[in-house]
């Protein structure tokens, strides 16, 4: 490894470390601007932190009967987002895994994670459990064309679906990120977003209702730090796809691909305060919307690949001639 | 399973029970020790064709007229290394099931030469040769799934299969005899080098007639309905070789006939390629959402075969398609996928058939709903199935996960510049393919988490052991072959790089993508590094689980505890989430495709209507293409045949005269 | 009206909220030593429902007990803490216990309303096992019939220490 890629590993690692130390403040800032604009005085950005900290220190309990899958599940969903974290061009373009995993195979680590925590459900053997599987995995099953088609999209304007090509296509080409194609893909992607993280109008993530369930039932039999590290990984889900969805369109302020310290540290702010935008603005648009009934979700899902359809198709036909 | 019983209808001996399980014994281990030897000479065979180059062998005294002409290329070498490595892990496993589930001797001795037969296949070098062999491969796979032909199931399933698979040899004979009419002679060679000078209209009736024949063989809709009724009820390591390996012949047809033969003289029209693509895609599409809706585990591994078959020709099909607009290396990289995804496929469906069978022997079960909890009971086989399900669900570590991403690339890459078909075509593929690949990981959730998982849901699940070493070796060797294309798909490049520069009209000239430690894809910038995410991801999911460790020392010791009941007592394993009911949401999401038949009756007390005494939920999910299309059909030919029959009142007079005026036509005719 | 001027015209619903509670006397230490983090898993062991309405008050937008790190979840895997309301009768009895079983260590039992702490009017009751108090040991006790949310939150503070 060269002397000029140093950089890139510390940015790789910041980045990775940031995320695990943000994410929770990230739903903690979430939760906040939900309670204030409800009325509420909230529990505090740092709220996940502490929720953290205390079911680390809590027993941790393993149901009869089960077995490794449900034990290794919360470190496959937080190893899969970890190593997501070091692939995506957050805070400078030249992870040195960038050439490692493509957006397909970043699409597919996310998946992954997804079925782990399914098969746990499945795993413990309960009723509520097997439910919050089912669900989960007919929305992953929905989600996934969407998810293809918006990443084809983005990808015609830089001829690549490796990431920090995609990036760096963007911030050559601005007027791009508002041709029709590009608002369709930024649609369909958000769709996909609310959708794989659990989030209104999909799922309600503060449901006490196991009926209404669909990710936090799958969770149910999980206690203690095997708890903590599915809660951790699913704010640092939340975080990184914030972030990614935040450089593919905003692609500004990012670090080459061989970042100064100085680049490396308006890096972080930058992404930092894209990500806290787009959360708030995430929570705040939450305010205004119920759940939908589960049913309902294909349609949602089915409108947005409609979108990322539309969104290949626009970019083709509108596309820049290159040559 | 009482086959055996057959054979011995009175009590027999205590020494003629231990002459008989000796000779079993013996059975077992000569036909699996074959078929294994076979496959490994196979795969030697394959290897040293396609690294060495093309053997020929001509044995002028076994047919009359034409002779038995044998000649192996890479192309054919590659479906014969295939189909021989497949047969390794196969037999390997049948000393041990053979056993297990009491084969008779008849079916053992038939499977060496169903692998030999099918090895046979791709080395044909004339059209004569190819026909008597796939009809050597048809017969002993037909043999094979009537092996429990005692069960009603297993003959029904029979008839389906050897109906479809003869109309698909009829549909192949005419499409073969009219090239060899065309083509001016037998060999593959003769025709090749003047498959220039073939009319374009025989050209169109081959491409269609190869295309039924070779679809129904690989189980492309809407000819696929033999698949989901002979797999699951043929012994498993049939099941196996059927569904990794025979399969695949009807995608070597395609690949020789239409794209290579024909392909040589002019390249073939858009439309061929549009076409595979649209019945690959349609394959793909119905045959997961009809794994993801089965119950039966065999039967979903099935439908997940017409899956895989379909992703598989939708990569010829943009592969044809690519060249035939002159986007050779693009057309490259959908080929590379296809050849990729057919090894990955072989690899992980004979894990999953082997590993079911497994299941089928130590529960007698397939039936998903009345499975679970086999992890704790057949770790070995749980672990096998689970390597097998990630292959198949298309995820990052899974054997078949190199292979989809590779077809996705040729698929983005296309060249979109003036060409209004691909712009279209393109797109839509994607969503095809993207589609397939959620569904299959729901598909494949279900069978392992409803499956092996959770806790048994009958007593013969809850009595389920390991399967014995040898079965287990068999899964082992097929297991590791799904590990290699999963992280080292580089050692397959040098193998795909010979078979490509083989296919001239398919970009051969073009280099293929560079499948080392980062897989590079030439002229476009995209690369992935399979073996680098697994270090990766192993890193990452140790410093996940040390992370879970903070705080330990405050933390009191772990216990372990009932389920969570919500204040009852205990959870009876009926509570469970089955196969059914973790389908339900899909089978409802897609419910005007799939058409289950649901029936809700609720039954009130005589008293009161407003008393329910009980609800009883019927759900069937039988094939709906199966219903709409073949069920009219077989109702007209019988109404015809019926009809016909009156032909036949069993007057002998009347026969002797429908003889002589057949004599007196023909003569007529014949002169 | 619109949802946003409507968010702009109320604001701050929630009280201001009073001093942390300091005195040792009257707090308890927090299960795990993390103060400012409180999961509960509620259960009903023959309540007349009163109680259950002032604790919903006291998760309500006006009392917001969110603010003190308190949150109420669904599963008693998830909880740190049992909180119980009316008078144990005889079929919540195995309940009650089960899912004090279900909540992993180190956990508090927080007993609200007069039939939790002592069996209030039901005391003695035919169908009645006894108090919370009798059945399962008590950390924290909230008499009033019922408490009021005030009160609740109060309490609860004692435990999370906010």
């Amino acid at each position: 490894m060269s002397a000029m890629s140093v950089m890139s590993v510390v940015a790789t690692l910041l980045q990775v470390v940031a995320v695990l130390v943000g994410a929770p403040l990230v739903v903690g800032g979430m939760r906040q601007v939900r309670a204030r604009l409800e009325g509420r005085a909230g529990g505090g950005v740092g709220q996940p932190w502490r929720d953290l900290r205390k079911q680390l220190r809590k027993q941790q309990i393993t149901p009869l009967g089960t077995t490794v899958v449900f034990a290794l599940a919360p470190a496959v969903v937080a190893g899969t987002t970890l190593l997501i974290a070091a692939i995506l061009p957050l805070i400078s373009l030249g992870s040195p895994l960038d050439p490692a995993a493509d957006l397909f195979g970043v699409v597919g680590l996310l998946f992954l994670g997804t079925v782990a925590l399914t098969l746990a459900g499945l795993d413990t053997g309960t009723a509520f459990g097997g439910m919050g599987s089912s669900r989960e995995i007919t929305i992953a099953a929905l989600v996934e064309p969407t998810i293809l088609l918006a990443v084809f999209a983005l990808s015609v304007p830089g001829q690549s679906a490796n990431l920090a090509a995609i990036v760096a296509a963007a911030a050559d080409n601005p007027g791009q990120l508002v041709s029709p194609g590009s608002l369709l893909a930024f649609v369909a992607l958000a769709i996909v977003i609310i959708a794989e993280t659990g989030r209104l109008p999909v799922d309600n993530p503060s449901t006490h209702l196991e009926l209404t369930m669909i990710h936090e039932a799958m969770v149910l039999e999980y206690a203690g730090p095997r708890l903590a590290l599915v809660e951790w990984a699913s704010a640092m889900r939340l975080t990184v796809l914030l972030g990614l969805m935040a450089n593919l369109f905003l692609p500004w302020g990012i670090a080459g691909a061989d970042p100064s310290p100085l680049g490396i540290l308006i890096g972080f702010v930058v992404i930092s305060l894209k990500i806290l935008v787009l959360a708030g603005a995430l929570a705040a648009g939450e305010v205004f919307i119920a759940k939908l009934r589960y049913f309902r979700v294909p349609e949602l899902l089915a409108g947005s690949f409609l979108l990322a359809l539309l969104a290949v198709t626009a970019s083709y036909f509108f596309a820049t001639p290159t040559n | 399973m009482t086959t055996a019983l057959h054979e011995f209808p009175t009590v027999p001996t205590p020494g003629q029970t231990l002459r008989a399980a000796r000779r079993a014994r013996v059975h077992a281990v000569l036909s699996g020790g074959l078929t294994a030897a076979l496959g490994t000479v196979g795969v030697a065979l394959g290897l040293s064709v396609i690294f060495g180059g093309p053997r020929e062998l001509r044995v002028g005294w076994l047919l009359p007229l034409v002779g038995v002409q044998l000649n192996l290329d890479a192309l054919g070498g590659l479906f014969v290394a295939v189909t021989g490595a497949v047969s390794a892990a196969v037999g390997i496993y049948t000393v041990g099931y053979a056993r297990r589930e009491h084969l008779a001797r008849f079916p053992l001795t038939v499977l060496p030469l169903f692998v030999a037969a099918m090895m046979l296949v791709p080395a044909a070098g004339s059209v004569t040769t190819f026909l008597l062999t796939w009809e050597l491969m048809a017969a002993a796979s037909l043999v094979l799934v009537l092996s429990e032909h005692h069960r009603a199931e297993v003959r029904s399933a029979g008839v389906f299969y050897a109906v479809m698979t003869q109309l698909g040899f009829a549909a192949i004979l005419l499409a073969l005899v009219l090239l060899s009419a065309a083509g001016g002679g037998d060999s593959f060679d003769t025709i090749s080098a003047s498959s220039g000078d073939i009319p374009s209209g025989t050209r169109t009736a081959i491409f269609l007639l190869t295309l039924l024949g070779f679809g129904s063989k690989a189980g492309l809709l809407p000819l696929h309905a033999w698949l989901p009724r002979a797999h699951p009820e043929a012994p498993s390591p049939v099941s196996a070789l059927m569904s990794a390996a025979m399969v695949n012949m009807g995608i070597y047809g395609i690949i020789r006939f239409d794209l290579d033969i024909l392909g040589q003289g002019h390249p073939s029209p858009h439309w061929w390629g549009l076409t595979l693509m649209i019945f690959g895609a349609v394959s793909a599409v119905f045959g997961v959402l009809q794994a993801s809706v089965a119950t039966d585990l065999k039967r979903l591994l099935a439908y997940s075969t017409t899956e895989n078959m379909g992703l598989i020709t939708l990569a010829l099909g943009a592969a044809a398609l690519l060249s035939s607009y002159g986007a050779m290396a693009v057309a490259a990289l959908a080929m590379t996928a296809a050849l990729l995804l057919i090894l990955s496929h072989a690899a992980f469906k004979t894990l999953a058939f082997l590993a079911a069978g497994s299941v089928l022997a130590a529960t007698g079960l397939r039936d998903l709903d009345k499975l679970g909890g086999l992890a704790r009971r057949m770790p070995g086989t749980t672990v096998m199935f689970g390597i097998a399900a990630l292959g198949a669900s298309g995820l990052p570590l899974g054997a078949g996960f190199v292979g989809e991403w590779l077809l996705l690339q040729s698929l983005i890459h296309s060249p979109h510049d003036d060409t209004t078909l691909l712009m279209l075509v393109m797109p839509l593929s994607v969503g095809a393919v993207a589609l397939t690949t959620g569904l299959g990981i729901a598909a494949m959730v279900k069978a392992f988490g409803v499956g092996f998982l959770a806790r048994p849901r009958s007593a013969a699940a809850e009595a389920a052991r390991e399967a014995p070493a040898s079965m287990l070796t068999g899964m082992g060797l097929a297991a590791a072959a799904c590990t290699v294309s999963a992280v080292a798909p580089v050692l397959f490049g040098p193998l795909l790089e010979r078979v490509l520069t083989a296919l001239p009209t398919l970009g051969g000239e073009a280099a293929g993508p560079m499948l080392g430690a980062y897989l590079r894809l030439p002229g476009v910038t995209g690369s992935i590094a399979p073996g680098l995410i697994a270090v990766a991801l192993v890193v990452a999911v140790l410093l996940a689980l040390a992370l879970a460790r903070w705080g330990g020392r405050h933390r009191p010791a772990a216990v372990q505890a009932p389920l969570w009941a919500c204040g009852a007592d205990s959870l009876s394993p009926r509570m469970q989430y089955t196969a059914t009911s973790f389908a339900e949401p899909l089978q409802r999401v897609f419910d005007n495709v799939l058409r289950p038949e649901t029936d809700v009756e609720v039954t009130h007390y005589a008293e009161s209507q407003y008393l329910v005494e009980k609800v009883t939920y019927r759900t069937l999910q039988a094939d709906p293409v199966e219903q709409r299309l073949y069920t009219p059909v077989v109702r007209a030919v019988t109404a015809w045949a019926q009809y016909v029959r009156r032909a036949h009142p069993g007057s002998v007079h009347l026969y002797l005269a429908y003889g002589a005026i057949g004599l007196l036509v023909v003569l007529v005719v014949a002169r | 009206m619109s949802w946003t001027s409507k968010i702009r015209r109320v604001g701050r619903m929630a009280e201001p909220a009073t001093p942390t509670p300091t005195n040792p006397a009257n707090t308890v230490e927090p299960p795990t030593g993390v103060t400012g983090s409180l999961q509960l898993r509620h259960v009903d062991c023959g309540s007349c429902n009163g109680c259950e309405l002032e604790i919903a008050g006291a998760f309500s937008a006006v009392y917001d007990a969110e603010q003190f790190g308190v949150r109420v979840v669904a599963s008693p895997r998830h909880a740190d803490g049992l909180i119980a309301t009316g008078v144990v009768t005889r079929n919540m009895h195995q309940p009650l216990l089960n899912t004090l079983n279900s909540i992993p260590q180190p956990r508090v039992v927080i007993a609200v309303g007069d039939c939790a702490v002592d069996g209030g009017a039901f005391a003695g009751g035919y169908a009645v096992v006894g108090s919370v108090a009798d059945v399962i040991p008590v950390d924290v006790r909230v008499p009033g019939c019922p408490p009021s949310p005030a009160e609740i939150i109060a309490a609860l503070r004692t435990v999370t220490g906010r």
